[in-house]
């Protein structure tokens, strides 16, 4: 049994915190959050105790991990203060304000021998594991072009700003829209190490960018689009997906299918010439407690797994957040202010 | 419960497997003359229930239920609320207090001081019940046995331990609807244990089940325990685990299950629904 604690009780906060407390390996020691409307639900309705002083939570529980889920912009002082108390931190995305900040926090984790790992959900979902292991194993060959998106209908008119409006905050699509679709590109093919030009679009919003299309070139060579729009109602919920052709075929894949094309017999056990097409249903593992979807249970069970030893602390580290940090911060530098 | 229960997916551009199909159905039932025209056919398929979020589309579609009673007299709704994406694409901009004054009826100063009040004196359960309310209004004059508690919230307060919330619901919806409340969930035997800790006997339980145990948290096995030896009345819903299983062979493991009292499907053809009800017309009988 580990004692986890949460400090930010927002969206994400809270449904870490239901997946925390359906989970048979952890004690949630407490929670902290200064909105009284939420700490007041919890404390008159829950089994939790509630803290609005995080100090206060670590000194009298001492948890063995704490869950960070507050606005990106207190990452980088929480996570530094948890990380010299010796406490093992999740912390949502995305990881820090700039990569200066986590590249510190990074090292930090390292020298304390701490288990480490950030909320990006994607690389816990069954077709975009696939497509990494198809680009790992080397069966597309060489790859030539990569094109990465999102679209969703987070601000669909103009209205009024809050701190996702902030771009010193953490706010605006590039942060907090398009840092999934860059650390899958990161992850499943090579680090972002330039961006050849980058156009940041607003559509409603008037201090941040609505929109981010970016030509990018990887560590490993490799070049391609990241296009990424939180202003497009003709979809339902955000729509993340992946592109990728190589000499030996051509991969399109999305959190709900992955269609495989291989231009020849030469391909991996469950495949054939031509296209294939797989469901998540067929690549998803079962988990014990399911809340939006198995990936978000699924990233808490391997923390919580790293913390108990069981699992290597290899996905979602502080390092790859890093990585996709400074891919944020590449991607604006070359940025046309159109905002 | 009747047999057989339509649902709503295919109306409002849910898919589980492909971001493609899920366009089509958006653009196919983009006026509301084409979902009226497919009720209709789950009607003529010899369907009576309508199990639907209350999504705003909803309230459209109950307006034409109210105007043709001759039609659709014995047309029942199972509501199931809330509309999930209204709330969470709000809480993502709005923060979580500000989509609950967003969407709590009235204001501090507006003629539902009752709301406000709840606000002041942290009565969650007060404004659980004006939520309620609001997304009940599109129903008035309609027949809602039953109404159900969507899984991401049935979820959620079972992750959080707060049962009373959702006892606080299944009184609620009896006391003010004379309805019975259904919960949605993607956890089934967790949330039986729950709420039969809360005294909430025999309750009316919507989970995914399915063959190939998909969305079947914790495996198919200790499902299929929890059928045979529990009692409850369960709703077995992604019966084709997102489309990964032919129809046929989908049913046919349903109907075969011990205490599945009603199957819920969506089906956007003609075609499909009427074969839907057939097969598990047939797979019933030949039980019988």
């Amino acid at each position: 049994m580990i004692k986890v604690g949460l400090i930010g009780a927002g969206k994400m906060g809270i449904s870490h915190l239901a997946i925390l407390g359906a989970h048979p390996d952890v004690k949630v020691v407490g929670v902290c959050d200064t909105a009284k409307m939420v700490v007041g639900a919890l404390e008159k309705y829950s089994k939790f105790t509630c803290y609005s002083d995080y100090r206060k939570m670590l000194e009298k529980e001492k948890p063995d991990a704490v869950f960070v889920a507050l606005p990106t912009k207190f990452h980088y002082n929480f996570v530094k203060e948890l990380l010299q108390k010796k406490i093992h931190v999740f912390a949502e995305k995305p990881f820090c304000l700039n990569p200066e900040q986590g590249a510190e926090l990074k090292e930090l984790a390292k020298v304390n021998g701490l288990v480490n790992q950030v909320g990006y959900h994607n690389k816990f979902i069954g077709t975009f594991k696939e497509v990494k292991r198809l680009i790992k194993g080397n069966y597309l060959g060489e790859i030539h072009h990569f094109v990465g998106e999102a679209y969703g209908p987070v601000v669909v008119k103009k209205k009024s700003d809050t701190w996702r409006s902030d771009p010193a905050e953490g706010g605006g699509c590039l942060m907090d829209y398009a840092s999934h679709v860059i650390d899958l590109i990161n992850d499943i093919l090579s680090p972002v190490a330039l961006a050849k030009g980058t156009d940041l679009k607003s559509i409603y919003s008037s201090n941040v960018e609505d929109a981010v299309y970016s030509l990018l070139e990887l560590e490993n060579g490799a070049t391609g689009i990241l296009s990424v729009n939180w202003s497009d109602d003709t979809y339902r919920k955000m729509s993340t997906s992946i592109t990728i052709m190589g000499e030996k075929g051509k991969i399109i894949s999305d959190a709900n299918e992955l269609k495989v094309y291989f231009k020849d017999t030469d391909c991996p056990t469950g495949y054939s010439k031509g296209w294939n097409v797989k469901y998540i249903t067929d690549l998803t593992d079962q988990v014990d407690f399911y809340l939006r979807g198995e990936e978000y249970s699924a990233q808490v069970d391997y923390f919580v797994k790293a913390v108990e030893g069981k699992v290597p602390n290899d996905i979602n580290t502080f390092e790859s957040a890093w990585l996709t940090d400074r891919a944020i911060s590449i991607i604006k530098t070359k940025a046309k202010a159109t905002i | 419960m009747e047999r057989i229960l339509y649902g709503d997916n295919q109306f409002f551009a849910v898919n589980h497997i492909s971001d493609s199909k899920s366009r089509e159905q958006a653009m196919k039932f983009k006026d509301n003359s084409a979902i009226i025209k497919t009720l209709d056919f789950a009607i003529d398929a010899g369907i009576q229930t309508f199990m639907c979020t209350t999504h705003d589309r909803i309230a459209q579609i109950c307006d034409t239920i109210r105007t043709n009673p001759n039609r659709y007299g014995d047309f029942k709704i199972y509501p199931c609320m809330p509309y999930a994406h209204k709330y969470a694409n709000a809480v993502t901009e709005l923060g979580i207090a500000g989509t609950v004054k967003q969407y709590v009826p009235g204001n501090l100063f507006g003629t539902m001081f009752k709301g406000g009040m709840a606000f002041v004196s942290k009565d969650y359960l007060k404004i659980m019940e004006l939520l309620i309310d609001a997304e009940m209004k599109m129903f008035k004059g309609i027949k809602t046995p039953v109404i159900f508690l969507q899984n991401v919230i049935t979820d959620l307060l079972l992750g959080l331990g707060m049962v009373d919330i959702l006892k606080g619901f299944y009184d609620y919806v009896a006391k003010k609807y004379d309805a019975e409340a259904g919960f949605i969930t993607m956890n089934m035997p967790l949330l039986l244990d729950t709420l039969e800790s809360v005294g909430i006997q025999n309750p009316i339980i919507c989970a995914s089940i399915n063959k190939v145990n998909f969305r079947m948290s914790g495996g198919k096995e200790i499902y299929e325990e929890t059928l045979r030896t529990r009692k409850f009345r369960a709703i077995a819903m992604q019966v084709l685990g997102g489309g990964a299983i032919p129809p046929k062979e989908a049913l046919e493991y349903v109907c075969s299950l011990p205490n599945v009292e009603s199957i819920l499907f969506g089906a956007s053809s003609k075609g499909n629904i009427e074969n839907t009800v057939s097969h598990i017309n047939y797979f019933d009988e030949a039980k019988n």
